[in-house]
């Protein structure tokens, strides 16, 4: 048959199935594939939180997504090209996100009786003509599979374990992707049984083969390489790029790294993670409870360590006291919040940034912390090594705000070099005659850092407020007053540090559109799409909330109107209208997923038009 | 790896100078009420110092909040005064990040069982090389007098004006259900039996847990008076020493026998058994020390003091070291650069 290519710059592809089909690994494959072939991609998977729902039900439909192009992707997608459905409860849960003319593959085998009334369809979408504003494909693909394992030694229920990979098969021929690289990993991972490796890797052949052979799929798509800069690239999540950057600080730092943690959703990958690293000297402590995981890590850092804690937000709540404690004694702690919604254990699985206020100003007293988010999965990577960077010159606890959607979602990564990143140590204090515990860096209003073991360094600290230099116990009014000042101080003196921002469009103008964390890609497509129409707006990006960027007021001046998005009831327009004293107009969503761009675009050309501004 | 901090505290000692006890007193003054425990604790602990064969720059006291969490200012040595209750989360990711220094933790009996009991029954399951000192005054002083987690039903405090409802927990018991490998008791007005159970415990390698009876004169005078008077202690207390038979009494006239599974006192002067007959202590024996441990509350039995149970095992700490040099030899010591790229990597060319 006669094929027809479609360029197209860029698509997004969904893999929904059962919990038990393997979806992750599919939509990891390809991704991994596109990624390899020069791709910009962005993936997010979604799972329920049932750890193994029953089978064919609504709640038990997993997917993955991957949004991959010749140009910046942002964010795993708003709108789905192409949604493979491998049952009838996976094609009703993800149907609303499918563009309008958009391709469905289905299996048809997963829309018998059981299956629809599982998924409460009165009669089958396939065959009921409620499927006319798509492209429909549906192909009985365990029925497929069968055909093609006949010669094979195999359990039926073995062999219908390989249908993901028949329509993984088909997904490649559909773009046009090279199967050599899922070859390869299959290849690796079933290389101890020749069996199932050899009929997973004819299933996947046949899969293409389909899609070459048939009848009715007669369009394919090509999304060409983008043009990225020479070097060695792989996939990373959020999370892994958390645990990379620790292990990695604590090299330029020239310390031993030690994490004290407790599991949560969705921070609980990052000891997963850091626990693997035994290798590179790292030790890890799965403690009973939050506060021991914060409390081990203040005891690490008092003997030298690189310290870091992770959790989500109950996890943090708990921690509340003991950072306290490290902001009394000066200490280094990197503390990760992977954000979910919340309050309480509100939806565990589902990303927020509504941690903002508690990390700025949740605590007990004066205790001042520096405040970063990660923007993007890879962003996570560098904002560790700064959160580390900055914990350790200032002798502070820092922490570092991700999300459950960055921190799952991945996207391709440029891997740097380790001797291509900054070195970040600082000397511990050694010298006799002149320590002082308390004594401190005229410049950065750091105090030494000086480590058990140091022969007549001894010395005590503690939570009880200190008399600034000797660090002894002081109930001073004076003093206190004093040492909450520089306390105070020593915080904002990290804006110097910092780099002021730059805004992305014109230096001034109508509106200035304001964005933190995981808020950033959303944003950018949401930009992208604005000014293909020449819409006249501008941005930044704030990754440090904490002290906030030097010149963000300045910035602030040169525009009529400020808009921050975020997922919170308004958290950022809080904390920046008392800072600068600027009506400021938030867009607020807590629906457990990240802003479509359209949302943001929406706002946006609401705003300007509500101004009268012409475009 | 050898990191900035290998090379700071991994130097080779030579002679570890010849300290006094002084040389363990902060210039600080001492600020607990006159005629309270903490004294005589603070200064048997400053007189083993100088023979536990560590240099002082290598030991470390953290606490908690209470009265005698204040104890690591009064030592000249490392001192950590952390938060209510968290002391020995602290002291363990210490003594994990740092397993060449000798650790120890100055706890009170609310600080240490009450908040912080999550933290004790997991740092005694773990046994990470720690060595606690709870200073049990059965009451909450610093914040000036309610009932703690070992205060006695029916005791009237400020928090419990007509008696206390709670059941008392039993310190040692708690220990050694939580899996500690050294566990002993004594009390602030004998200084010498203290100076032998602090020395025991620094040369126990794991998690050591010493309770010491220690007088509140303000918030709850007198509480261990029945066992710590010259008047009623012989009858009252009986000390355990390893191999020797369970006797006590004026003149030792009294011994422990085993009636079936339940400890029994009987008096020799009867005839009817002799010191041949009685229990002979074992302090490697688990089982044995459940059931003395257990004799604490018991009003027909003499209260136990003394080494209840010393067991040696690999330490958590010890633990977590090996784990990293058997993967390091294993596998070699791993290359960041590696670790970065992963297993799944492609090239742009
Ligand atoms: C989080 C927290 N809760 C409560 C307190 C108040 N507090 C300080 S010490 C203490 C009890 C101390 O009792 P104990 O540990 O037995 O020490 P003692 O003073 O008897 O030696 C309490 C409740 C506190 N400091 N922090
Ligand atoms: S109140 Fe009691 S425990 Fe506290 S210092 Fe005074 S006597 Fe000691
Ligand atoms: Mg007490």
């Amino acid at each position: 048959m006669e094929q027809q290519f479609v360029e197209v710059e860029k698509a997004v592809i969904r893999f929904a199935g059962d919990s038990g089909d393997g979806m992750q690994l599919t939509g990891t494959q390809f991704s991994d594939t596109s990624a390899e072939m020069g791709n910009i991609v962005n993936t997010f998977p979604d799972y329920p939180s049932e750890i193994r729902a029953p089978e064919g039900t609504l709640y038990g439909v997993s997917a993955y997504q991957v949004h991959f192009g010749a140009s910046n992707t942002n964010t795993p997608g708003d709108k789905i090209d192409v949604l493979v459905a491998m049952n009838a409860a996976s094609l009703k849960v993800n149907l609303k996100d499918v563009k309008k003319h958009g391709i469905l593959l289905l299996n048809k085998a997963g829309f018998k009786d059981k299956n629809l009334k599982l998924a409460k369809y009165e009669s089958n979408p396939i065959e009921d003509g409620s499927l006319a504003d798509y492209q429909v494909f549906a192909y009985d693909i365990n029925e497929q599979v069968r055909r093609v394992l006949e010669d094979f030694d195999l359990p039926p229920k073995m062999i219908d374990r390989t249908k993901n990979l028949f329509a993984l098969g088909l997904a490649y021929w559909l773009f046009d992707r090279p199967l050599e690289p899922t070859q390869l990993w299959l290849n690796k991972k079933f290389a101890k049984n020749e069996t199932i490796r050899d009929a997973n890797l004819k299933v996947f052949k046949a899969g293409y083969n389909f899609g070459a052979m048939g009848q009715d799929l007669a369009v394919r798509y090509i999304v060409k390489a983008a043009d990225l800069r020479k070097g060695i690239y792989r996939n990373i999540t959020g999370n892994n790029a958390v645990a990379l950057g620790l292990a990695v600080a604590a090299n330029r730092a020239g310390l031993p790294l030690f994490l004290g943690s407790y599991p949560i959703t969705p921070a609980t990958e990052i000891l997963h993670f850091i626990s693997g690293y035994k290798q590179y000297g790292v030790k890890h402590m799965q403690m009973e409870d939050e506060i021991a995981g914060i409390t081990s890590a203040i005891g690490a850092s008092y003997g030298g360590a690189l310290a870091a804690t992770t959790t989500s937000g109950p996890g943090l709540s708990l921690k509340v006291e003991a950072m306290g404690l490290a902001v009394m004694l000066e200490l280094p702690l990197v503390v990760v919040d992977v954000q979910r919604a919340g309050p309480s254990t509100g939806l565990p699985t589902k990303p927020e940034q509504s941690d903002l206020l508690m990390a700025l100003w949740g605590r007990h007293g004066e205790a001042p912390i520096p405040v970063l988010a990660a923007s993007t999965a890879t962003d996570c990577f560098d904002m560790t090594i700064e959160a580390a960077r900055i914990a350790i010159k200032y002798m502070t606890p820092v922490i570092l705000l991700s999300d459950g959607y960055i921190a799952q979602g991945s996207e391709a990564w440029k891997v740097p070099s380790l001797d291509e990143l900054p070195d970040i140590s600082i000397k511990f204090a050694t010298d006799k005659e002149t320590y002082a515990p308390y004594k401190r860096d005229p410049e950065t209003l750091a105090r030494p850092w000086a480590v058990p073991g140091t022969p007549g360094l001894e010395h005590r600290i503690g939570g009880l407020e200190k008399d600034n230099i000797t660090g002894l116990v002081s109930h001073d009014p004076m003093n206190h007053q004093r040492m909450c000042e520089i306390r105070a101080e020593k915080v904002e003196r990290i804006v110097q540090d910092i780099p002021d921002l730059v805004v992305d469009g014109d230096e001034s103008g109508e509106l200035l559109l304001v964005t933190w964390g995981s808020t950033w890609g959303s944003a950018r497509n949401a930009l992208a799409s604005l000014r293909e129409k020449d819409v006249k707006i501008s941005h930044v990006h704030l990754k440090y909330l904490n002290p906030l960027p030097a010149n963000l007021g300045e910035i602030f001046g040169n525009f009529k109107q400020i808009l921050v998005p975020e997922l919170n009831l308004g958290q950022l327009k809080i904390l920046l209208q008392y800072k600068y004293m600027r009506p400021i107009i938030g867009l607020n969503k807590v629906q457990g997923n990240t802003f479509t761009a359209e949302e943001i675009a929406n706002k946006i050309e609401e705003i300007l038009l509500s101004e009268g501004v012409s475009k | 790896m050898t990191t900035q901090l290998d090379l700071l505290i991994h130097k080779e000692y030579g002679e570890i100078p010849q300290y006094t006890p002084k040389d363990f007193k902060a210039d600080i003054d001492v600020r607990w009420c006159a005629g309270c425990g903490g004294y005589s604790i603070l200064s048997q602990v400053q007189r083993i110092m100088p023979d536990i064969g560590v240099p002082k720059e290598k030991i470390v006291f953290v606490s908690g909040i209470g009265c005698s969490s204040r104890f690591p200012y009064y030592m000249d040595v490392y001192g950590f005064h952390s938060i209510h209750g968290r002391a020995l989360a602290v002291a363990s990711g210490l003594k994990v990040a740092r397993p060449d220094l000798s650790v120890w933790v100055a706890t009170g009996d609310g600080d240490c069982m009450s908040i912080g009991g999550n933290h004790l029954i997991h740092a005694s399951r773990r046994n990470v090389d720690i060595n606690v000192i709870m200073f049990n005054n059965e009451i909450y002083s610093l914040t000036k007098g309610q009932f703690s987690p070992t205060s006695r039903v029916g005791q009237k405090t400020k928090s419990s004006p007509f008696g206390v409802l709670d059941d008392p927990f039993n310190p040692s018991s708690l220990a050694l259900g939580s899996g500690s490998t050294f566990v002993a008791r004594g009390y602030d007005n004998n200084p010498s039996h203290m100076k032998h159970l602090f020395q025991r415990a620094a040369q126990h390698k794991g998690f050591s847990f010493v309770e010491i009876y220690a007088n509140c004169v303000i918030f709850n005078d007198g509480a261990f008076d029945e066992y710590t008077r010259k008047e009623t202690r012989p009858t009252s207390t009986i000390n355990l020493e390893h191999g020797k038979p369970l006797v006590f009494g004026f003149k030792n006239e009294l011994g422990i026998i085993m009636d079936g599974y339940k400890p029994k006192v009987v008096n020799f002067d009867e005839g009817t058994y002799s010191v041949n007959d009685v229990i002979v202590h074992n302090e490697q024996d688990s089982t044995l020390a459940l059931i003395l441990s257990d004799m604490s509350f018991n009003p027909e039995l003499p209260r136990p003091m003394g080494v209840i149970y010393a067991e040696s095992k690999p330490t958590y700490d010890q633990k977590v070291t090996w784990q990293i040099n058997d993967l390091i030899e294993r596998k070699g010591e791993g290359n960041l650069d590696d670790l970065m790229r992963g297993d799944e990597w492609w090239e742009i060319k």
